[in-house]
């Protein structure tokens, strides 16, 4: 029963880390581009609740309604201001711009913020449902709840929209996009809105699943790296499971080797999938 | 419409340090053909690319119906009425067949200018049964000649006014050839212009209203298509 009780707190917790690999893997799927301030931005959407929009009393979805476009703004921005001058350079230049972007944002958090830990108080934090014997986490099923929409959201907007159409076509071949009329620096920034906005749902939910602190942005974007490579390149229907993988192997690890064995232990699935399968577990192919 | 809907003026294109297009000119009107000749290396890419926006031209000036493209983006200059079908077709391999014409549908659907539209993905199955049978299918999946009409019903549904095919039947069947000259022409009939290359160049000569040999990124020949012999273009070709 207890292994069926870590693996069901892994499968929920795996929302959440498939949720943190899906604004990673959009960034790379559309502009080949790793984004090492993926973390930071997922901590700001967490700052953004906590600090800005809780204290204010709003209730959750309607602080949420405000940090996702916030946030997409933010993505928006730093890809069409910042980030599109880096691009088409060789591969280090936005290596180096995001990695800046990255220290710049969790310095300016923790002078702003402090190093307190911080975490959005919350009923659902430490609720349960007993189901058969197990209890279910509340807030983790919301993890995963919310985690697995926005996958399907992804899904339908890059499969069935026009949007989707010009944002793989862009993905797939920026020049020959730029030839049937796309704007792809103005797809880039889309693309770059919306991993951000993904990041401001998983911040909320890390808010509301954990504490933070300026500097968790790192381990955010060690787990996002994780998830996507284990998931394979590109695909996110494999990032989600990805993080599904990671966080039961972390929970596993935790649980039958020792608290302290959660990151080994995910650390380990990473690289036996890098050893025996590197190219992810769904590489991609198709959209999705 | 007064003057030549196209008007290449003393084009000069570099790749680095080597220069691609050396004062490139010639003009084409409204509604007829001209067929590129030119041996691998002799410019003719490049050429399409400078016009389509792709490649930064060093000197000299692309007009449009008038109007100078000078710098423009790519994206802008297709919504003028240029559309590119480029060489090696590049597919969007992530799209299926469908998805890949739709992909231009979607942009060039609302036009302005109170501009009608001619080309409808039904238009462009009509033209090319085959792409209708393999709609689902990726686009990567096709026979080179069906990645042809699709790279060619693409182009048309960004609503050209003129049409650029650069290689139209590299490592194609005869059968194939036959069949997308067919098209061609058809698309022709609509008032389409079109600026083709065409490595056979009895068919490049017989298709075109007027030819534009390069060598070496200059204009070796050039004329009306039935004026030169094909001894001439030869000669040319080879420098």
């Amino acid at each position: 029963m207890e292994l069926v009780q870590t693996l069901v707190n892994g499968v929920l917790l795996g929302g959440l880390y498939g949720l943190i690999g899906l604004g990673l893997s959009i960034n790379f799927g559309i502009m080949r581009l790793v984004h090492l301030a993926h973390g930071e931005l997922v901590v700001l959407g967490a700052y953004f609740l906590v600090v800005g929009l809780v204290p204010l009393g709003l209730p959750p979805l309607v602080a949420a309604a405000v940090v996702v476009p916030a946030m997409f703004v933010v993505g928006w921005a730093l890809q069409r201001f910042i980030i599109q001058r880096a691009l088409g350079r060789g591969v280090l230049p936005p290596l180096i711009v995001t990695f800046g972007l990255s220290m710049v944002m969790q310095n300016a958090l923790l002078l702003w913020m402090t190093a307190d830990a911080r975490t959005l108080h919350t009923p659902l934090a430490s609720a349960g449902a007993p189901l058969g014997g197990i209890t279910v986490p509340l807030i983790r099923l919301v993890d995963f709840g919310v985690g697995l929409s926005c996958l399907a959201a992804l899904l339908v907007l890059l499969g069935r929209t026009a949007l989707g159409r010009a944002l793989r076509a862009t993905s797939d071949d920026p020049e020959t996009a730029r030839t049937m009329g796309i704007d792809t620096a103005r797809m880039f920034a889309v693309a770059g809105g919306i991993a951000a906005a993904l990041g401001g749902v998983a911040g909320m939910l890390l808010a509301a699943t954990s504490t933070f602190y300026p500097s968790t942005g790192s381990e955010v974007l060690l787990i996002a790296f994780e998830v996507v490579v284990v998931g394979g390149l590109g695909s996110i229907t494999g990032t989600f499971v990805g993080g599904i993988l990671l966080a039961v192997a972390q929970l596993l690890g935790a649980r039958f080797l020792g608290p302290s064995y959660a990151l080994v232990a995910g650390h380990m699935v990473f690289l036996l999938v890098l050893l025996f399968r590197p190219q992810g577990l769904m590489p991609r192919t198709a959209p999705g | 419409m007064s003057g030549p809907l196209l008007r290449v003026d003393a084009l000069d294109a570099f790749h680095g340090q080597l220069q691609a297009l050396r004062g490139v000119s010639f003009e084409l009107a409204a509604g007829e053909a001209l067929a590129v000749i030119g041996a691998n290396g002799a410019g003719k890419t490049t050429l399409f690319r400078a016009i389509a926006g792709l490649h930064r031209a060093a000197g000299g000036a692309v007009v449009f119906d008038g109007e100078p493209l000078g710098g423009l983006p790519a994206h802008r200059i297709v919504r003028r009425g240029i559309a590119l079908v480029p060489e090696g077709r590049r597919i969007f391999p992530s799209l299926s067949v469908d998805e890949n014409l739709r992909v231009a549908e979607d942009r060039h659907r609302r036009r302005g200018r109170g501009q009608s539209r001619r080309w409808s993905r039904e238009r462009v199955y009509q033209l090319f049964p085959d792409l209708r049978e393999a709609a689902g299918r990726p686009g990567t999946r096709l026979s080179g000649g069906q990645q042809q009409m699709l790279a060619i019903g693409r182009a048309l549904l960004c609503e050209p006014r003129l049409l650029l095919c650069d290689e139209v039947s590299l490592g194609l069947s005869p059968v194939v050839v036959r069949d997308l000259y067919r098209a061609l022409g058809r698309i022709r009939g609509e008032g389409v212009t079109l600026v083709f290359v065409e490595q056979d160049v009895a068919r490049g000569l017989a298709f075109s209203d007027h030819v534009v040999c390069l060598h070496r990124g200059t204009v070796r020949l050039a004329g009306r298509s039935p004026a030169r012999s094909l001894e001439e273009v030869r000669r040319a070709y080879f420098g």
